[in-house]
């Protein structure tokens, strides 16, 4: 299986020379922080490309939201932001509350929120502004089975991220997968945070799993918590009292003892 | 073969009466004022409709729209006049008889018929059209529109028109009268002036092109909107302005007009970008502009003008970037409508659905307040996303003051696992409605929980318990 995903992305590479020096090989990324996850995805996710994010179950939509939040922070880099979602959405999944974007270390300022009145018109739009180069980040959030979001109107949107160079997030929720012609797809779900002290919920965290990968293997599961200073996320530490041990050196007889 | 006679009803002191009647009622005897089964008796075909008072005001205002042709200065004269203000253009159409004539045309093609009147000011104007005299002085009394008892004094004391009173002394009017039979006197008179308001501002830059042919084809108007467009750059450029908003308007052939209006976010002077931001509202449009019978008139006008000096493109690309963006704001602007697309800006509040206001993204707007800034290695006390009313919930906690146990939202059970809270927001007392200070509004106590399975949720309980007896429980919020 692996012999054939090299063979193919060396297929790929070959007819991407044939075709003319219009694409570059070297594609950009940005690393999400989670030293496991870009190492399994070669240095993070890829900017200019189509990133799928589904729900896991209904009630995980919110977390989903918040992820996809966090991605586009990070791959806007301070760019604005457009988030396209519907007006079924806005009952569904609630609001927009911009202070909650910048307690997750967003700029509310540079977020542009656009409402379409259906699926239709919400496509045509996304379709829009993924050729839009000056945009650091698009959110199109979907909600339900989405008929008119078929592999076609997908193709469509890789090909405008991709000659733009603009990141898209496809937020699907209540959505089972179907064909799409994003470079990623995952599946998101909310995981138990971390214990503050009087039992309060820490730092957002999540479970991820990545159902597929246009070039590369899939199927592998991350458990991420959010770090709102770094703007990057972090592996969450296991859950119970555990003894930090010290970077620089190795692990002395002392912290054996401690671990004992 | 004669038209069925027709006529409108109104409610007047709670019994029906006629409001208006067509010309063939006029001619079999009817007149506005009787009632129904008094004019059913004489004319039994008679048509009676109601009276849609909002319809005629819509359907005045789409004629006064479309009189623009004639001049910037138009009025609506409610109910049912229009005043133009031509002085100064009444030549353009070969004279007042030409203007008369060419307005009269096109009413005929709508179907209406009209009357008018020349005068120096809008109140002679507005009674010489409605009683049908030449002279001022020949109007009768009723031309002042007076309350009914004060013109049947007038008419008691002998005074049938204009001229009698003017020959009276002004003070003996206002004296026996009243104060508003001399103001409306020297109305008429001219003594007393008043200027039109114009219906819409008079653009600072226009462009306009006439047809001695009507044209029907709408790809040919499209096409003359691009030459007009790139006519208004010109003027722009000499005023080192950018347009914020365009309004074209099609002059249809039987008088009526069809504005349409397309707003930037940024003063522009692109002309291609005007075109297109066009063409995205016809697209967007229920119902596409209808030439009719054709048109003969097209105008593109910038209301809204901002300086704008001219610009050099920077080597990095920012500002080209930035434009970019502008350009899509525009465009979805255009095309979902300008509330659709909005950006927030932070409100200096503590109530938190007050905190933030969704302006729309084509006004640029300077925030007064700034948003929250949280406090590093804290996790976030707000949520993401808002519920607008909060959803109640059904709530069993372990103690009646104290947090969430398990909660029902959406009939599904969570368990709750972690909670952080009480944060209590108390209600904007000083705003209370009813201004009684020491009956404040519900206090919230606000929990942040999470669920067995990680979600997270802000929800609150409004009201203490010695607030009020059983306080309901509401789930407002959702984290990340």
């Amino acid at each position: 299986m692996r012999e054939s995903v090299d063979h193919l992305a060396m297929l790929r590479q070959q007819l991407a020379w044939i075709a003319g020096g219009e694409r570059s090989v070297e594609v950009a990324r940005f690393a999400t922080g989670h030293k496991a996850l870009d190492a399994a995805l070669g240095g993070g996710l890829m900017r200019g490309r189509v990133h799928e994010l589904f729900a896991a179950e209904a009630d995980d939509s919110a977390s989903s939201l918040g992820f996809a939040a966090m991605l586009a922070i990070q791959a806007a880099l301070g760019g604005p932001i457009l988030w396209l979602k519907t007006d079924e959405a806005e009952r569904r999944g609630g609001g927009f509350h911009a202070p909650g974007l910048a307690e997750l270390g967003g700029d509310p300022d540079a977020l542009v929120l656009g409402l379409a009145p259906d699926a239709k018109a919400l496509l045509k739009a996304a379709a829009d502004a993924a050729r839009c180069a000056g945009l650091g980040a698009l959110i199109v959030e979907c909600w339900g089975k989405c008929p008119v979001l078929d592999l076609t109107a997908s193709r469509r949107l890789a090909l405008a991220a991709e000659q733009s160079g603009m990141t898209l997030f496809l937020l699907r929720l209540e959505a089972e997968p179907g064909p799409s012609a994003a470079d990623t797809r995952w599946a998101v779900s909310a995981a138990p945070s971390r214990v503050l002290e009087a039992n309060a919920p820490g730092p957002p965290q999540f479970e991820i799993e990545l159902l597929r990968r246009r070039a590369g293997p899939s199927g592998m599961r991350w458990r991420l918590e959010w770090d709102r200073d770094r703007l990057a996320f972090n592996e969450p530490a296991l859950p119970g009292a555990v003894v930090p041990l010290p970077s620089h050196r190795p692990a002395s007889a002392d912290g054996l003892r401690l671990s004992a | 073969m004669p038209e069925t006679p027709l006529a409108f009803t109104e409610k007047v002191k709670a019994a029906l009466r006629l409001a208006a009647v067509d010309q063939a009622a006029t001619a079999l005897g009817l007149a506005a004022g009787m009632t129904p089964a008094d004019a059913r008796a004489r004319v039994p075909e008679l048509i009676v409709f109601d009276r849609d008072e909002a319809a005629d005001r819509v359907w005045l205002e789409r004629i006064a729209d479309g009189c623009i042709r004639y001049t910037p200065m138009v009025e609506v004269d409610s109910p049912d006049g229009i005043i133009l203000g031509v002085t100064g253009c009444a030549h353009l159409f070969g004279g007042e008889e030409g203007l008369v004539a060419d307005v009269e045309k096109r009413m005929a093609e709508l179907g209406m018929s009209m009357r008018h009147a020349f005068a120096a000011t809008p109140f002679a104007a507005h009674a010489l059209a409605r009683f049908q005299t030449t002279e001022v002085r020949q109007l009768p009394v009723a031309s002042l529109e007076l309350e009914p008892e004060a013109t049947q004094g007038l008419l008691r004391a002998g005074l049938k028109t204009i001229n009698d009173m003017a020959a009276r002394p002004m003070a003996a009017i206002a004296a026996r009268f009243g104060g508003e039979a001399a103001q409306a006197l020297r109305h008429l008179l001219g003594e007393i002036s008043r200027p039109i308001t114009p219906r819409i501002k008079p653009a600072p830059i226009l462009a306009e092109r006439r047809f001695a042919e009507p044209v029907a084809r709408t790809e040919y108007a499209l096409e003359t909107l691009g030459e007009l467009a790139a006519e208004t750059v010109r003027q722009l450029e000499q005023v080192e302005a950018g347009g914020r908003q365009f309004e074209a308007a099609f002059f249809r052939s039987d008088g009526l007009v069809r504005p349409l209006v397309v707003e930037t976010s940024q003063p522009t002077r692109n002309a291609a970008l005007v075109v297109r931001l066009f063409e995205e509202r016809i697209e967007g449009l229920s119902d596409p502009i209808d030439p009719g019978f054709g048109f003969d008139l097209i105008r593109l006008a910038v209301p809204v003008i901002e300086p704008l000096a001219a610009a050099q493109l920077k080597l990095e690309g920012g500002p080209a970037k930035d434009a970019e963006v502008a350009a899509l704001i525009d465009r979805l602007s255009t095309r979902l409508g300008r509330n659709r697309v909005r950006r927030l800006v932070p409100v200096d509040t503590h109530i938190p659905e007050q905190m933030q206001l969704a302006l729309p993204a084509v006004e640029s707007c300077v925030p007064v307040a700034a948003w929250p800034v949280p406090e590093p290695g804290e996790p976030p006390m707000r949520p993401l996303h808002l519920f607008d009313p909060p959803q109640p919930i059904e709530v069993i906690a372990e103690v009646p003051d104290g947090p969430p146990y398990r909660f029902r939202w959406r009939r599904v059970f969570h368990e709750v696992r972690r909670f952080e809270g009480p944060e209590r927001i108390a209600s904007l007392w000083w705003k209370r409605r009813d201004g009684e200070v020491d009956r404040p509004g519900l206090t919230r106590d606000y929990y942040r929980i999470e669920d067995a399975r990680g979600r997270r949720f802000w929800v609150f309980r409004h009201g203490l318990y010695d607030e009020k007896p059983d306080p309901g429980w509401y789930l407002h919020g959702l984290f990340a």
